[in-house]
């Protein structure tokens, strides 16, 4: 019993494994491209690692492409999404759940209706507003209608519905007006949904790639995903410039997924819970 | 909700603590109202206005009513490219979803270093599509990439993948269940774990083996997780655009066999600036996704157990 339980598992083990190469092999061959030479990448029959790690591709990109600007633009346009929608998200959550005024209902359902609306209905009109703006090529524009979230509310107004009301009700016993119970008492009891939003947040803002695509076309306003797309252009040929791009675009996230895997997982694990 | 519908009938006097938590509570929501009336409500219904529009390269409209719904009717590019679409959702889905919870029923059962493999299987989803669309056009490569140099080991001769119109669009399918799996195999396997231990004790006692446990218990009990990683899957796949975008040129032979609906919204909107156009193409869209997830929600009836 115990044997046949063992085998089960290696051939449980051996399937896993054989996912987990083809999950994983793209990765790998970005990494080992970005450390060849362009002749080495080129090679028939391919080798698989690099003969040495050769930096040239990654100096070359950052020679060639207002690389850090880009890499800037990219940071300050996902913090100030991720700032931006958990401040909004959070305060409108919190009333959304836990207090009442007239129109609440009818505003929640406006407001969720956003959800069901595919994201290029609204991409004509945004960008008009941005062009009336006089903000086409800025970095706010690559941040300004992320700021509003309707998916983050509503996910924001769970939690606080999650939370017992006595612990606010103390709160407000004891002298406490609406705005630092909320700052005091509330906020900190959602923390797992904050961390979540942000998680949800910062992948998106990082990875989004149509809106910045459309608003922002001088190469110094880019953010990194449409950088990357005209890398392609320049760097026709030379596979080990592409690749090193691609490492350095998807490097942050990474990293950040490794620190904070587990709220990533449950983050994701929770949304279909009670889909 | 359910605390307005009864201080209703009460039809008391509203006292100056509740007026004061009204002033509260309209601050709170103030500034995500505003934010989602002006850049998602507002563009709305100016979308729904512009798709009854002629709107030039210099953004001026006039009215020309139903005329742009009249020419997609009859334009070829937009039956082509709604079989592109569709041809992506009806592949990409199924296969995905059968692959998520391939893994997520291998991760359930009782092994070591499933934390290790869920952190791996999940890497794709977090990671740029662009960045991910560049790697797999690299490796798919006609000359030099390793997908053929690994076929021609098996002695299968390679092509250029991406540049036939007959074999692109499946290439870029492979990339988009390789970018999904993961995701879905979390959520799936969150489900799974949700489901009481209690129904496989009773199935063993009744000697059911592994396999009639599975579609017996895990998949009946599974199914309304599957619906919903259905229904957002569907509504991905029907907004395809980065992949695509990033690797098929738009010179390359196989664009018109793998242009999507988006890509096509986003060509008349930003390259030929015709935004009029481009708005009544998102309409279609959007009715296409509705329609389809209306009736995925009257057909759940037949499959999806809720208990």
């Amino acid at each position: 019993m115990r044997n046949r339980q063992s085998i089960q598992h290696l051939f449980i083990h051996l399937a896993l494994i054989i996912g987990t190469g083809v999950t994983i092999l793209p990765f790998l061959w970005m990494v080992f491209t970005s450390f060849k030479t362009v002749g080495e990448a080129m090679a028939i029959p391919p080798t698989i690692l690099p003969k040495a790690f050769n930096f040239d591709s990654y100096k070359n990109i950052l020679d060639s492409l207002p690389f850090e600007r880009v890499y800037l633009n990219t940071i300050i346009s996902t913090v100030a999404t991720v700032i931006g929608q958990i401040t909004f998200c959070t305060m409108a959550g919190y009333a959304f759940a836990r207090l009442d005024f007239p129109g609440k209902n009818m505003i929640f359902i406006i407001i969720l209706s956003v959800l069901m609306v595919p994201g290029q209905i609204f991409l004509v009109p945004q960008y008009m507003i941005i062009l009336k703006m006089g903000l086409l090529d800025t970095i706010p524009a690559l941040f300004l209608p992320n700021l509003f979230s309707a998916f983050g509310t509503f996910m924001m107004r769970q939690f606080f519905t999650s939370i017992p009301k006595e612990l606010e009700e103390a709160a407000m016993l004891d002298g406490c007006n609406r705005f630092q119970t909320f700052g005091r008492i509330m906020v900190p009891l959602v923390k797992s949904g904050v961390v979540a939003l942000v998680i949800f947040t910062a992948k998106f803002a990082w990875n989004d790639f149509m809106w910045p695509l459309i608003v922002n076309t001088s190469p110094k306003m880019m953010t990194l995903g449409p950088s990357l797309s005209t890398l392609q252009g320049q760097y026709t040929t030379n596979y080990p410039a592409q690749m090193a791009g691609a490492v350095m675009a998807v490097v942050p996230m990474v990293l950040l997924f490794f620190i904070f895997q587990k709220q990533f997982v449950e983050g994701v694990a929770h949304t279909g819970v009670k889909g | 909700m359910s605390d307005m519908a009864k201080t209703k009938p009460m039809r008391r006097k509203t006292t100056k603590r509740e007026k004061k938590e009204w002033v509260a509570a309209y601050i709170f929501i103030a500034p995500l109202v505003i934010g989602i009336f002006v850049f998602y409500i507002y563009p709305f219904i100016q979308n729904f206005w512009f798709s009854f529009n002629d709107v030039n390269r210099f953004n001026i409209s006039t009215f020309t009513g139903l005329e742009n719904y009249k020419a997609l009717i009859k334009d070829k590019e937009l039956y082509r490219t709604l079989g592109n679409t569709i041809k992506y959702v009806i592949i990409t889905v199924p296969v995905g979803i059968c692959l998520s919870i391939l893994i997520a029923t291998l991760l359930n059962a009782k092994i070591r270093g499933t934390s290790i493999y869920r952190t791996i299987y999940f890497l794709p989803s977090v990671t740029m599509s662009v960045a991910i669309a560049l790697v797999w056009k690299w490796m798919y490569n006609g000359e030099f990439g390793i997908l053929n140099n690994i076929l021609g080991a098996f002695g299968i001769e390679g092509q250029n993948w991406l540049s036939n119109p007959k074999t692109a669009l499946y290439m870029v399918m492979i990339v988009g269940i390789w970018m999904s799996v993961g995701y879905n195999m979390i959520i799936l396997l969150a489900g799974m774990q949700g489901i009481s231990k209690s129904y496989y004790e009773a199935a063993a006692i009744d000697g059911a083996g592994p396999v009639k446990r599975f579609f017996k218990i895990t998949i009946p009990m599974l199914t309304p997780t599957i619906f919903f990683v259905m229904i957002t899957s569907i509504i991905g796949g029907f907004q395809v655009f980065d992949t695509i975008y990033m690797m098929i040129g738009k010179t390359s032979l196989a664009y018109e066999s793998t242009q999507t609906l988006v890509m096509m919204f986003y060509r008349y909107a930003f390259d030929y600036g015709q935004k009029g156009y481009a708005a009544a193409i998102s309409i279609v869209i959007f009715a296409i996704i509705m329609l389809i997830t209306i009736f995925q929600f009257v057909m759940q009836k037949k499959w999806v157990n809720y208990d």
